[in-house]
């Protein structure tokens, strides 16, 4: 690609006590391409990402935005620099409703500086007509929906702020056949729009499908990162489980760990 | 609207819910009041007609309004998955502080002592609850272990200021905080301002929302709501002006108290429904995770939430004080639990999340009415206490069955 990434996260380290999550682990993203980072339960993907969302602090290596070597202290500072992130665990407040979900952390306000609810409401219905028309349950808490249900309500928290980057911890794991469609659809519409998505899933179909790249992790380590042309899911699947390269040999430190 | 028309099923629980809902009706507040209702009703023919007197009323409203001010508060503790048990002592703490403040600190019946010691303990305890809240959001304390030392702490550090000796008398001006009211004519005028804020707020959102092309509760229905409104407003101040001084025609008007309560209700709904604040305090309270993904600085919410019922507490204390004259070591003693006691009546959830500021002032109204009705039937004081238990587990269960049913 000639275009500059928009993301490099390079280096990184974490370790929680004695567990390291993620060790050495680097990606690039550029804008307008779907990264679809792959590896077993435990690889350490969600604790990488959480690193660029700004959950978690980076113990060492550097994060780059536009070139420009930032740090992401908390979950505030990623969505100024236009990172959104769709969380595994979705990261709702049950007790509220849709409007006030989205909205959670970047509430509209009036002029007295109160909570205008009537135009986070008009909001809320507007992006969720994109993702899910049929959805009614706007004054329902969210403890009341579908898990697909659920799982709109997180993505379209992503999408009412204009992101650059979107991180996506398996979006499509609670949604049927239809609404998974839907959101591929929306991946495709938001790439087109330019937008850089980094996306994890289990589902390696859905990772051929939609991703331009692919990028694997074991142990918290890397393993691979290349074009989706280039390698097929046998491939993948060796390197998601046994950390074994395309050509035969092993990434750098995979074969040193202990194997699960 | 968007509520999409459900397949009627069978029973009229099931149908009144869904004409409820429909017309955004919470039904279990509706559900309180009528419980409320029913025990005046009760104490009302169970004393011969004094339980509903002006002069009772009067009584039951001023009795009130500390623990109805202070469960305000303690709705957004407990919804954000804390709990204060503190309250009573730092209560007994601020109001001997004040005390010292006002009659030793400065000149007893000096012209700005009442105020400037009512600013200093306001001030105190909103210092106090947020030292507590900043041990417990920074090192991770559990509330229930902080707040009970608070419980043990205050107290003792109010017995320190005085050795134990209660200060008496206090600051005459000082002394109306507790026993003054505001006489007929600013009742009126309070009662008047206070049905044109809710006629300006409901047509507000009428057109706020017609505007976005949201549906909008039937026109009667609003109407009714205000009208009922006005009648219990107009209820409520002519009952306070039908108590007169003894000896005289002039009512005595809304109790300053209960003014204060009033304000304070008004401040701490708009406070849980309408800032930010609030917002953050449900959100943290239904997730703490969300919250924090989603930037909230949830520190500082906790620990504003515990300086804000410091303050409440200080309040409470001026009004406590004041109506006694006096600033003992003993006063506010088992209020935490009265308070916590009231919200949890009110449909707060002690898991968070869940509570309202209304349910908890309903809460404060229902256990104060119980209590002032037993004492008129001359009921004693351990029944008393067995009496309330039963109310409390009632009401929780009571909410239990609720939730499961509302599904
Ligand atoms: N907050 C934490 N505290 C301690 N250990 C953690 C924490 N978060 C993750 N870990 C550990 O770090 C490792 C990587 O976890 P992570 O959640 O990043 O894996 P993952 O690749 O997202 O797995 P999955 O596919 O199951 O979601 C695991 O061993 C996990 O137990
Ligand atoms: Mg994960």
């Amino acid at each position: 690609m000639q275009m500059k990434p928009i993301v490099e996260m390079h280096n990184i380290y974490k370790r929680f006590g004695g567990i390291h999550a993620v060790e050495d682990m680097s990606l690039d993203l550029y804008p307008g391409e779907v990264v679809g980072l792959l590896g077993h339960n435990g690889a350490g993907k969600s604790t990488f990402i959480k690193m660029l969302s700004g959950a978690y602090q980076v113990d060492s290596g550097t994060i780059r935005i536009d070139g420009k070597e930032v740090q992401i202290e908390n979950p505030s500072v990623a969505k100024e620099l236009g990172i959104e992130t769709i969380y595994q665990t979705l990261a709702l407040a049950d007790n509220l409703d849709t409007a006030a979900n989205i909205f959670f952390g970047r509430e509209i306000l009036t002029r007295f500086g109160a909570l205008d609810e009537p135009a986070m409401e008009h909001a809320a219905m507007k992006v969720m007509k994109r993702l899910n028309p049929q959805f009614r349950k706007f004054k329902d808490p969210v403890i009341n929906l579908s898990g697909g249900q659920r799982q709109s309500v997180a993505i379209a928290r992503a999408l009412q702020f204009n992101a650059r980057i979107i991180i996506m911890d398996e979006p499509t794991a609670a949604l049927g056949p239809h609404e998974t469609q839907m959101v591929s659809d929306l991946i495709r519409a938001l790439k087109r729009e330019g937008i850089a998505i980094v996306m994890i899933s289990h589902d390696l179909h859905d990772v051929f499908d939609l991703s331009d790249r692919i990028s694997v992790m074991k142990n918290g380590r890397h393993v691979w990162t290349g074009s989706t042309d280039e390698t097929d899911k046998d491939e993948v699947l060796q390197m998601v489980i046994l950390g074994k390269l395309p050509d035969g040999s092993y990434a750098p430190g995979i074969v040193s760990t202990e194997d699960a | 609207m968007d509520e999409v028309a459900t397949k009627p099923r069978d029973g009229l629980g099931h149908r009144l819910r869904t004409a409820a809902s429909a017309s955004q009706i919470d039904t279990r507040l509706l559900a309180m009041l009528g419980a409320v209702a029913a025990i005046w009703i009760f104490f009302q023919i169970a004393s011969g007609g004094i339980f509903l007197s002006p002069r009772n009323i009067y009584n039951l409203s001023v009795q009130t309004s500390v623990t109805a001010i202070l469960a305000t508060g303690m709705v957004l503790i407990i919804v954000s998955r804390n709990i204060d048990l503190s309250v009573g002592s730092l209560l007994a703490f601020l109001g001997i502080l004040g005390g010292f403040v006002q009659t030793e600190l400065l000149p007893l019946e000096g012209t700005h002592s009442w105020w400037i010691s009512m600013v200093v303990m306001v001030a105190v305890g909103c210092a106090a609850g947020g030292a507590q809240g900043w041990l417990i959001a920074r090192f991770a304390i559990p509330a229930f272990v902080v707040t009970l030392g608070g419980l043990m702490f205050w107290r003792g550090a109010g017995w320190l200021f005085t050795k134990g000796r209660t200060v008496t008398p206090l600051d005459s001006t000082y002394s109306v905080v507790g026993g003054g009211s505001i006489g007929e004519t600013w009742s009126w005028i309070v009662g008047l301002i206070g049905f044109g804020a809710i006629t300006a707020i409901t047509l507000w959102n009428r057109r706020r929302r017609k505007a976005l092309d949201f549906g909008v509760k039937p026109m009667a229905l609003d109407v009714a709501i205000i009208a009922a409104a006005g009648v219990l407003i107009a209820a409520f101040v002519m009952t306070m002006n039908a108590y007169t001084f003894p000896r005289s025609e002039a009512g005595r008007g809304i109790p300053v108290p209960v003014l204060i309560l009033i304000v304070v209700a008004c401040v701490m709904i708009y406070v849980a429904n309408m800032t930010r604040f609030g917002r953050y305090i449900y959100g943290y309270g239904g997730n703490p995770e969300a919250a924090q993904l989603a930037g909230v600085n949830t520190r500082r919410v906790v620990i504003a939430s515990f300086a804000l019922i410091g303050g409440l507490t200080a309040l409470g204390a001026m009004i406590s004080t004041a109506r006694l004259n006096a600033a003992p070591l003993s006063i506010g003693q088992l209020l935490e639990l009265q308070v916590i006691a009231a919200a949890v009546i009110g449909g707060t959830s002690l898991s968070g999340g869940v509570g309202t500021i209304v349910g908890a002032l309903i809460g404060a109204v229902l256990m104060q009415s119980l209590q002032n009705g037993m004492v008129l039937l001359g009921v004693q004081s351990a029944p008393q206490q067995m009496i309330m238990a039963g109310v409390l587990i009632f009401a929780v269960w009571f909410d239990v069955i609720y939730q499961k049913r509302r599904v």
